[in-house]
């Protein structure tokens, strides 16, 4: 192999390996800042603490109000998302006819296209004035309309997901369902919606883990008021809105008040890590159990 | 027997009502969506408001700055991210493929596209704006951008160089050709479609992206354009959220106009990647 080669090799690698760095970056600022913040505040306090106040005088350092506005807001969004995308899927890949699949598929894609800032938006203006006629006791900031938004959001996900892990069943399982007189609705949950649970399980894990680190949706429409609760209709917090709340104000770098965000970061990054690296563990382990 | 059979055929119907509803609820949510945003901020949309700065009075405010912001990071973003992108790409794809290192990197690119981009923005608080000293710039802004993308256009690039039959890398290597005279003359030319595809959804999804912005601090009052990649930005997700967060209705109206300029660079952009796909496809048969 020539000289010239071996640098062009080099240099291909080099690029390739600027995703590595990308991750150590990220350990390594999350890690270091944040190591600063818990010699200050004990770890215990962090996780058990049912208080997160640290911009007010009386100071207190408990994640879990942030973690139950995240999952609160989350599991809204997959109690929407699950039945409406996975219905979709059915439906496509059992039901609908191939042209009006080849039509509907794109144009639902363009919900996933659609930045989360416009989300906010429809989150804040649309839906929470609509919900308010239902529930006159809303607040004007709640978990509940930019949870459902945010389940519009990942709709597609869901549905291309599923769509995909139903059609990889195979056509023998299908055939013999309808050979003993099942119909399509038997045929799609008693026999293809079991044989494909591994990858609707997954595209459920993503949806919740793509949720959990949505930012401009919560922080257009949900509140900041870090609040431990799982009444959706008042203002909460979640994490990433808490980042968002501290960028925006003239936190000095360096303060306490600077390190929460990296902690908060932290407890985000490590959720969203678990819940990934879950998804593709059920990947891997049932991927060949039809091939 | 014959009332089960009834039930059995209910049954089905029933579902299949229940399938077409989902799918029309997602399409009339997008169509509500669309409607709702177009009729408010429609008439909103003059010359105006592409030419103004900002203003504290509604009426007066407009998009220039952020609009200019925007095709600044696209810019920026797209030279950063496609070289990087697409070279690791071919070395994963064409390199690589055996060794240890390369598995790792390709665990490590998994992951990171699961990660929040709000996380890429601390990683940029701390790395550009403070240890490089970049400040809150437009480079600071693309820097960030490229890296959150990067995991999209690696795997883009990935899929398209596969696509590429085995035959057409034999035929190179029977001719003489190296590795690299292979990748760059036969197996790159063959990939393009798929490769650009690729890059411009990465880059449609940059310019949506408002969170790790706010992270380094582009959220700010700016009264002039921007002239070199050192100079403080805003870009229109910033500006629709600042809007947003005003009480006054003029200003929720501006973000409305705002969200269709948006929206229409977004679409168009994804529409010309869906384009290429299709001729793409349709072009090349082995």
């Amino acid at each position: 192999m020539s000289i010239k080669e071996k640098i062009i090799e080099g240099l291909l690698l080099m690029c390739a390996a600027v995703s590595i760095l990308t991750t150590a970056g990220i350990l390594w600022v999350l890690i270091s800042e944040s190591s600063v913040f818990f010699r200050k505040v004990p770890l215990s306090d962090f996780l058990f603490d049912t208080q997160w106040t640290p911009l007010f005088a009386d100071k207190h350092y408990g994640i879990l109000p942030l973690v139950t506005g995240t999952l609160l807001t989350s599991f809204i969004a997959i109690m929407v998302a699950l039945p409406v995308g996975l219905s979709i899927a059915v439906y496509l890949n059992e039901y609908a006819p191939k042209s009006f699949r080849r039509t509907v598929k794109p144009v639902l894609e363009i919900l996933a296209s659609i930045p989360t800032v416009v989300y906010g938006f429809f989150a804040l203006m649309v839906i929470t004035p609509f919900l308010q006629q239902i529930f006159p006791t809303m607040a004007g900031f709640n978990a509940l309309s930019p949870g459902i938004v945010m389940g519009i959001m990942i709709i597609p996900m869901i549905s291309s997901l599923s769509e995909d892990a139903l059609y990889a069943v195979p056509t023998s399982l299908r055939e013999a369902s309808y050979g003993i007189g099942a119909t399509r609705y038997q045929t799609s949950f008693k026999v293809l919606v079991p044989a494909a649970s591994s990858g609707i399980i997954v595209s459920v894990i993503l949806g919740i883990s793509r949720a959990v680190g949505e930012t401009m949706i919560v922080a257009i429409a949900a509140g900041q008021q870090p609040r431990l609760t799982f009444n959706p209709l008042v203002p909460v917090e979640t994490i990433t809105t808490y980042i968002v709340q501290v960028s925006l104000g003239d936190v000095v770098q360096g303060s306490i008040e600077y390190q929460t965000i990296f902690a908060a970061g932290i407890a985000l990054f490590a959720l969203t890590f678990i819940l990934n690296n879950v998804s593709f563990y059920i990947k891997k382990k049932f991927q060949e159990k039809y091939e | 027997m014959s009332r089960r059979i009834d039930y059995n055929r209910i049954q089905d119907n029933l579902f299949r009502i229940v399938g077409i509803g989902c799918t029309l609820f997602g399409l009339l949510m997008l169509g509500f969506f669309l409607y709702s945003v177009i009729s408010e901020g429609w008439p909103r949309l003059s010359a105006q408001f592409f030419t103004s700065l900002p203003s504290r009075k509604p009426e007066e405010a407009g998009i220039l700055i952020p609009l200019f912001g925007t095709i600044w990071v696209m810019v920026l973003t797209s030279l950063i991210s496609i070289p990087l992108g697409v070279a690791s790409g071919i070395y994963l794809e064409e390199y690589g493929k055996k060794n240890r290192l390369a598995s790792l990197i390709e665990i490590n690119i998994t992951n990171l596209a699961g990660v929040p981009s709000i996380i890429y923005g601390l990683l940029a608080l701390e790395i550009f704006v403070r240890i490089l000293g970049l400040g809150k710039s437009l480079l600071s802004g693309s820097l960030t951008l490229a890296l959150l993308i990067l995991p999209i256009i690696i795997v883009a690039t990935r899929e398209a160089l596969k696509a590429v039959p085995k035959t057409i890398r034999e035929a190179s290597y029977a001719l003489g050709a190296t590795k690299w005279q292979t990748t760059w003359f036969q197996i790159l030319p063959a990939s393009a479609g798929g490769i650009v595809t690729g890059v411009i959804l990465a880059i449609s999804r940059a310019i949506g992206e408002t969170a790790p912005l706010i992270v380094i601090g582009a959220m700010l009052y700016i009264t002039t354009l921007p002239s070199s990649p050192m100079d403080d930005f805003s870009v229109l997700p910033i500006q629709i959220f600042n809007w947003l967060s005003r009480p006054q209705k003029g200003f929720i109206i501006n973000a409305t106009a705002a969200i269709i300029v948006l929206l229409a660079i977004t679409f168009i952009l994804n529409g010309i990647a869906i384009y290429l796909r299709n001729r793409w496809q349709k072009k090349v048969k082995w």
